[in-house]
């Protein structure tokens, strides 16, 4: 055996992982969940003694085409469940982001898309991945193995704690089974792209769209190097094929006055929107930061002016609701991208920087004492003696 | 002698109730607390009728700072609070104990911002659900989750229950269209928690508060999506001479991938019901009623009416009637929103709240008809059968104790069997104390134990909303 193989401890089933978990608790140990490793440069860096993979939980256990659900182990890969979920014309609706293109390598999986509450464009209009996950098994850092939520779409028995990991990254256990709710697969979908507007009226361009009746569903915009030598707004509507063309008829028309140029179909909508999806065009060069800022559309552009030079490459999605954003890798930029936030509220997260900037900087927004004090309280109620995932959110939690 | 068992009084409370009121006095304007007995009265039960207590005190503060100077007060005078909204929960989430004080947000009714370039809206605790779409219809947007209660019910109340309505099978339950609460703790710290902007980082606090049903904190101000509405909308009535063809119906158009905005069942019992009291053009000679709702633009509608009209038809539709007007499909809606109301004109009744995942809900229809009859009981179903929430009506008579009981009994029947085909005890209305000690069947003791670890990390000694959602200590349930 490798020092790899023996640090990593790869249980086979839930009641084998409650055990290794619970060893690993009575020895005072700390593990780091992994699953395909494909998220892994998201949160803090590792502090964990040994690695505790997903890898042994692999596989689809129901999948109900006439309910709309499936259920699969957390480390199954993300392309059995969507190769699965093709052959019914299903889809998850939440449209997860691929972390491969900003980090390197690495297999997504069931566990770290729900760890990662991982969304894309379809969130205007589908929700986040949490709003689409109805139920979860978990490994708490007691070794218990714990059922939250259920099968079915409508669930209010009782704490929800779904939600709450969805997107803890495995601060709060080791995910072991996850439970979707689906949507069909969009029988077509077209894009209307707009040439040439500045930030401002990309913005009020994707606004007046997602404020129509039109039922948009992705909004984004590629500022000018991305792709062409001038900015791109994108705009689009999926359903029904006959839907799809009326809509994009009704859009192109109320968008008038921004010179809407042409419609992009099939696969080359969806080329396009997984390349959004991904924040592709902020993926070189590799050493730069990029940050995934969540503020309200009408004050992406004042943020971003606020910026001012540090903000060296953004693209738009979610109408401008989500502003992704790189800046060159240093503490002082970190807290610029901060500072000039502050006065809109709103969110930034550091996505992927050098482990060192990740260490030093505060990776999550940084949260008020009594809210500090809750999410410590909070990870104690499953995880009292801090196995997993130590520091990956917040220093010392 | 009903089922449903309180926690005794405190004693020592009790005796000290004197000092506690001149403390909340002391804190609260003249007009913010309410101490006689007839005042109080007011407040002693919500929606679940039969059971009721008069609570210690009722405050009713006008401000965050108000409620948090409650809280720090309580915490110190160790008294437990109970927080209201409406009072419609249907399983009495808001009903108090006598040694617990109400907290209610009703005097918290203000809309704060209406932001349409933004599509939010920030409220107060105490603005009811249909005041938010009334604030907004005018430019054509609306907050999407509608419970039937929603010209009452309060947007803090939704919070706490996770509320959802019969338009949330598209466009998801509170949960899902909320972005931030302004929380009061046990400690009276005010905690913002999401904001206006999606997906705040950091745990999802509003995902664990939303549904928490009051304790983990007091809910004084939500921030909400709001929705522009699509090109028109209609609903279209599909009657049935069998309840098994409605039912295996709406599982067909789930099964073909079709996501309609609602999809509602009503049987014979509740069509007869709702249409004497509404008029809304119901048939009345079918055993089952589908009101199922499209939206977009005219040629939009046609086609997806034209698949749903296929699978019922091979479903044995018998009657198919598309609204054809505005007036028409709000009559439709309010026949379908007024079922409850209606059905307590005829009769006292119990309404379940069971979720079962939507291939069973044949089976599970048939079985509801099966243990009501057994006890000798009437039930109408009308409910949200796209997600597979049902809300078996049971009848009864509240002067008749031994009904009563019956009548109880039959819904923890019917709820223990969505439990065992594969669903939940509550879809929409929450767990309160009418479904609190059937939790240990939907959850393991370690399941139920890690939740009640994650309500101590707000509440330590669980004075929030107390005897709720959790079995009773010793209860043996």
């Amino acid at each position: 055996m490798t020092a790899d193989e023996v640090a990593t401890l790869t249980p086979s089933d839930e009641a084998e992982a409650c055990a290794m978990v619970a060893e690993a608790r009575g020895r005072a140990e700390t593990l780091d969940i992994v699953g395909g490793g494909s998220r892994a440069g998201l949160g803090r860096p590792s502090e964990g003694k040994r690695r505790l993979s997903s890898a042994g939980l692999d596989g689809i256990v129901f999948h109900e085409p006439a309910e709309m659900v499936l259920r699969a182990k957390a480390g199954t890969p993300l392309g059995a469940i969507e190769a699965a979920l093709d052959a019914h014309g299903q889809t998850l609706p939440f449209e997860p982001i691929d972390h491969r293109a900003l980090y390197d390598g690495g297999e997504p999986t069931v566990g770290g898309l729900v760890a990662a509450n991982a969304s894309g464009p379809r969130r205007v209009s589908a929700g986040a991945a949490r709003d689409s996950v109805i139920g979860l098994r978990l490994v708490n850092g007691r070794g218990e193995a714990i059922m939250t939520g259920g099968r079915v779409m409508k669930n209010v028995a009782g704490l929800d704690l779904v939600k709450l990991n969805c997107g803890a990254l495995g601060t709060l256990g080791l995910l072991t089974e996850a439970t979707f709710k689906l949507l069909p697969k969009p029988e077509s979908e077209a894009t209307i792209a707009i040439r040439r507007l500045d930030d401002a009226r990309a913005i009020a361009a994707m606004t007046a769209a997602l404020g129509s009746p039109y039922g948009v569903s992705g909004a984004a915009m590629l500022s000018p190097g991305m792709g062409r030598d001038f900015s791109r707004t994108f705009l689009r509507v999926e359903g029904v094929a006959a839907s799809v063309d009326h809509r994009s008829e009704k859009l192109l028309a109320l968008l008038a006055e921004y010179a809407p140029e042409r419609v992009l179909k099939g696969d080359d909508s969806r080329r396009l929107w997984r390349a959004v999806r991904d924040a592709a065009f902020l993926a070189e060069p590799r050493d730069r930061a990029v940050w995934r800022v969540g503020v309200k559309p009408s004050c992406a552009f004042d943020f971003l002016a606020r910026l001012g030079p540090r903000g060296l490459a953004h693209l738009f999605d979610c109408g401008g609701g989500l502003v992704w954003l790189a800046t060159e890798s240093t503490p002082a930029d970190a807290a610029a991208v901060r500072a000039a936030l502050a006065p809109f509220g709103g969110h930034a997260t550091l996505v992927r920087a050098p482990e060192a900037l990740r260490a030093a900087v505060d990776v999550f927004p940084p949260q008020p004492p009594a809210l500090m004090a809750l999410t410590r309280r909070v990870k104690a109620a499953f995880d009292p003696d801090g196995v997993f995932n130590r520091g990956r959110m917040y220093a010392g939690i | 002698m009903a089922l449903i068992a309180f926690p005794s009084p405190d004693p020592t409370i009790l005796a000290r109730r004197d000092e506690i009121l001149a403390g909340l006095a002391a804190i609260l304007p003249a007009d913010g607390l309410i101490a006689d007995l007839a005042g109080r009265r007011a407040f002693e039960t919500d929606a679940l009728t039969a059971y009721r207590r008069v609570p210690l005190a009722v405050v009713l503060p006008r401000s965050a700072a108000e409620v948090a100077r409650v809280m720090r007060f309580c915490r110190d005078a160790a008294v437990n609070v109970v927080p209201r909204g409406a009072g419609t929960s249907l399983s009495g989430g808001a009903i108090p104990q006598e040694d617990a004080i109400v907290l209610g947000l009703s005097k918290m009714n203000r809309i704060l911002e209406i932001n349409l370039a933004d599509r939010y809206a920030r409220v107060e605790a105490g603005v009811t659900n249909l005041a938010i779409s009334e604030a907004v219809a005018a430019d054509g947007f609306f907050y999407a989750p509608d419970p039937s209660s929603q010209l009452a019910c309060t947007i803090g109340g939704n919070v706490g229950m996770n509320s959802g309505g019969a338009h949330c099978l598209k466009y998801g339950v509170t949960v899902n269209n909320l972005t931030g609460v302004r929380l009061v703790t046990v400690d009276g710290d005010i905690l913002d928690l999401g904001g206006a902007e999606l997906d705040a980082a950091g745990l999802d606090w509003l995902g664990l508060v939303c549904g928490s049903e009051g304790q983990l904190g007091v809910v004084v101000e939500a921030t909400v999506k709001l929705i522009r509405a699509a090109e028109g909308a209609r609903p279209v009535l599909f009657g049935f001479d069998s309840c098994a063809d409605a039912s295996r119906c709406v599982a067909a158009i789930i099964g073909a991938g079709i996501v309609p905005v609602a999809m509602e069942y009503m049987d014979r019992p509740a069509i007869a019901i709702c249409e004497d009291f509404a008029h809304a053009g119901y048939p009345l000679d079918v055993e089952a009623m589908l009101i199922v709702e499209v939206e977009g633009s005219e040629a939009e509608m046609a086609v997806e009416l034209a698949r749903i009209a296929t699978i019922a038809k091979a479903h044995g539709v018998r009657v198919m009637r598309e609204s054809m007007s505005a007036m028409e499909s709000a009559q439709i809606w309010k026949g379908r929103k007024s079922a409850f109301g209606a059905t307590g004109r005829v009769a006292d009744y119990i309404c379940m709240d069971g979720t079962v995942p939507t291939s069973r809900l044949p089976e599970a229809l048939e079985r509801v008809g099966e243990i009501c009859a057994g006890y000798g009981l009437r039930v109408a179903n009308v409910f949200h059968a796209g997600d597979g929430n049902m809300h078996p009506l049971i009848l009864y008579d509240v002067n008749d104790p031994a009904q009563q009981q019956k009548a109880e009994a039959a819904g923890m029947e019917v709820l223990k069997m969505s439990v065992a085909l594969g669903g939940s005890l509550t879809g929409e209305h929450g767990v309160g104390i009418e479904k609190r000690d059937l939790m240990s069947r939907q959850y393991a003791p370690a399941d139920l134990a890690q939740q009640k670890r994650v309500r101590a990390a707000f509440d330590p000694k669980a004075r929030l909303n107390p005897a709720k959602v959790f079995p009773l200590e010793g209860s043996g349930a």
